[in-house]
């Protein structure tokens, strides 16, 4: 019954659409993505100009609001796990600044953060002219972020290494979890790890000819007042301004998932690890944290989504994210409205499909195992 | 079963219904859009969110500006009442999509007739009323004072979904300059970006700019530079099919200008009935059957008129008093060393 409600409404409006299409010759197609786009784009991961098609655009698009979003998941994380377990540090005054930071942050609607940081930073950083460098290579404006460009030689030899270092990190680490299972023997993992992750590229640089070289920006002149810095790579103000406030409103929710998922654990099994003789920190690794994350993991992938999804209020601040670039210059300048916002809903829909089923794979990873 | 047999029965009722309503309403007169209007009470008109001297409300939400005039001056035609307009405030993006979804049924929202708004997006452009074109501003202090100044790396603030975007493109190619766009969807913080110093220069249409100057912290600082880019003749749009929808819209814009050229004022247009010649008679409808054609009386440009006055009117209680353009350029008519000439109503 529902079903056929649903069809038969959704079948309603189609027809309706296109009688309407019809009547105002419009016409309906996909058609324009290979089409030249005729626009450019502040910033992009990929190349493009104008020349390029509008499918093109919408890549730029899609790969900005990913790159936001990864950004904003990463920063929001390590943000909140160190204010959720503060909020349940001893220490009052931790505790308290901790609890204001959640209760200010979370209960201010994200669009006026996003304003406040993008233009109250605006008003606060000097122009480039003025900007002092930071440890001398790095220079933050009101233009962007300006940071020197890593060039190499023999990245390849380098990139090797690593990969010969974390083959060798899994090796060490899986031998030592077999001794630790067999004989109890306890092993220096960590020592050893970081050792070799710096040890293994040090020696490509000694022997495998690898050279690196940083490309400095460096101050031009454009007019009287007017200046940018040239080479390095830069980091548009908007981006920065979009993943601080995105991170900041989405860390606060994280910190409360965080908190409750080690208040989740029984009083109990921290006083049975620590009568067996674990350190603190090992009753926190070994045993508080593992059962914590199956308490913290699925609230958190709500608000993973919530930050993927808000990344779209990007089009307030002109950092050109898939709404900016696709739902609104491609829609403008084409004109096919129904396509592009069909084909934008789909995009946030698959992404969103796409976080749940990674983040459902890892909670089933570290559920309890039944046998 | 019975259960669920008899809901499905209404709703297959309900859609039925649905649809008749639909396929009659397609079938319906000529004009749908006039007859919804009369029967509204109101014309439907969109407009821009705000810039000085085309569009603007002020405190009490009261609309003015040449292209708020437009939609008055139909109002006046179809309704009788210049005042029985509602006003939607439009961003760039959104301006096509609500006059081809049917939310508003005109828009009058210095939008830029090209080739591919009016072939493309089931829109029709029905005349000009602001000849306008790409400019740049940029800070007094800068220095600059020509285009030709330009150097790679300049960064330049518009906005979304306009035709800015497309001619900042050409342009900047066209010099060879590498340029960083900045593009907005908001007029209001392309100006505060701008403004803060995050832009070298902020382009648009050069009425858009000096409009837009009046409200800079320190609008001394800034200027405009002497090049246009562009062309931008800016003009009211309305929906595709509806042909007598179209042709009211756009006799009441050419009805303005035309007064002008005749010399017919909202103070002087009750007596111009009695006037010797006939082109003037026609325009304040005391000869000839002006109206019928459109299914109006015969005072529909009388009441226009009347109600809002001629273009010349409009632009100086607009554009010239307020201080944004004192002189009308290319916006002056074709008797006096402008562009402006529209079709005689006869």
């Amino acid at each position: 019954m529902t079903v056929i409600a649903v069809v038969l409404v959704f079948g309603f409006f189609t027809y309706n659409a296109q009688v309407n299409m019809e009547n105002r010759g419009i016409d309906f197609g996909y058609g324009f993505l290979s089409q030249e786009s005729s626009f450019d784009v502040q910033f992009s991961l990929i190349e493009y100009d104008g020349s390029h098609s509008y499918f093109r655009a919408y890549l730029v698009g899609l790969l900005n609001t990913i790159l936001v979003s990864v950004i904003g998941i990463i920063i929001a994380t390590i943000l909140g796990v160190i204010v959720g377990i503060a909020r349940l540090s001893p220490n009052y005054l931790i505790n308290k600044f901790a609890a204001f930071y959640v209760e200010f942050f979370r209960n201010i609607p994200l669009l006026l953060q996003i304003f406040f940081w993008y233009f109250a930073a605006l008003r606060a950083l000097p122009l480039p002219q003025d900007a002092e460098a930071m440890f001398g290579i790095a220079f933050l404006t009101i233009k962007g972020l300006y940071v020197p460009a890593f060039i190499w030689q023999n990245f390849n030899i380098f990139f090797y290494s690593i990969v010969a270092a974390i083959i060798a990190i899994i090796v060490i680490r899986y031998q030592a979890k077999k001794l630790q299972e067999t004989q109890g023997k306890q092993t220096p993992v960590l020592l050893v790890s970081i050792g070799l992750i710096l040890v293994l590229p040090l020696i490509s640089f000694l022997i495998g000819g690898v050279r690196l070289s940083f490309e400095v920006p460096v101050l031009k002149q454009l007019a009287t007042t007017s200046f940018i810095y040239e080479g390095g790579v830069s980091l548009p103000p908007e981006l920065i301004a979009l993943a601080l406030s995105l991170s900041l409103y989405t860390a606060t929710f994280i910190a409360e998932c965080v908190r409750a998922g080690i208040q989740g654990i029984g009083k109990g099994q921290k006083e049975a690890a620590a009568s067996i003789g674990l350190t603190p920190n090992q009753v926190l690794k070994l045993v508080v944290m593992p059962q914590a994350l199956r308490i913290i993991i699925p609230p958190t992938t709500n608000q993973y989504l919530n930050l993927t999804k808000n990344s779209s209020l990007a089009a307030a601040i002109a950092y050109p994210d898939l709404v900016l670039v696709f739902a609104g210059t491609a829609l403008m300048q084409t004109g096919k409205a129904i396509e592009i916002v069909s084909i934008t809903m789909f995009t946030y829909l698959s992404l969103s499909i796409a976080i749940s089923l990674f983040m459902n794979w890892y909670n089933n990873k570290i559920a309890i195992q039944e046998k | 079963m019975f259960k669920y047999l008899k809901q499905l029965t209404s709703l297959v009722a309900m859609v039925a219904v649905l649809f008749t309503f639909t396929t009659e309403s397609m079938a319906a007169k000529k004009s749908k859009t006039l007859k919804n209007t009369q029967k509204k009470g109101f014309v439907r008109c969109g407009v821009s969110q705000g810039l000085p001297g085309f569009s603007n409300a002020d405190a009490a939400g009261n609309w003015t500006g040449i292209d708020v005039d437009v939609c008055r001056a139909v109002a006046a035609a179809v309704l009788g009442d210049a005042n029985k307009v509602k006003f939607t405030p439009l961003s760039a993006k959104e301006r096509f999509t609500a006059l081809t979804s049917g939310e508003i049924d005109i828009l009058s929202r210095n939008t830029t007739w090209t080739l591919s708004r009016d072939a493309d997006i089931g829109l029709t452009f029905v005349g000009v009323n602001f000849y306008d074109g790409q400019g740049f501003m940029v800070r007094k202090s800068s220095g600059i004072t020509s285009t030709s100044q330009f150097k790679d790396g300049i960064s330049a603030c518009t906005n979304i979904g306009t035709t800015t975007e497309l001619n900042m493109r050409d342009f900047f190619n066209s010099k060879g300059i590498k340029y960083e766009p900045v593009a907005f969807e908001k007029a209001d913080e392309v100006v505060a970006a701008y403004d803060a110093g995050r832009c070298d220069t902020y382009t648009t249409d050069k009425s858009g700019l000096a409009a837009q100057r009046t409200k800079m912290s320190n609008p001394d600082e800034h200027i405009v530079l002497p090049e246009t880019v562009s062309k931008e003749p800016l003009g009211p749009v309305v929906r595709q099919g509806d042909s007598v929808w179209e042709d009211i819209v756009r006799w009441s814009l050419n009805t303005m200008i035309e007064a002008e050229e005749y010399g017919i004022t909202s103070a002087n247009a009750d007596m111009m009935k009695t006037s010797d010649n006939p082109a003037i008679k026609r325009l304040v409808g005391a000869e000839g059957e002006m109206g019928a054609a459109f299914g109006l009386d015969n005072e529909w440009n009388l009441r226009i008129i009347k109600q809002v006055g001629n273009y010349g009117e409009s632009y100086k209680r607009n554009i010239a008093d307020t201080g944004i353009l004192p002189d009308r350029g290319p916006n002056e008519l074709w008797t006096k060393g402008g562009i402006l000439y529209v079709p005689p109503s006869r």
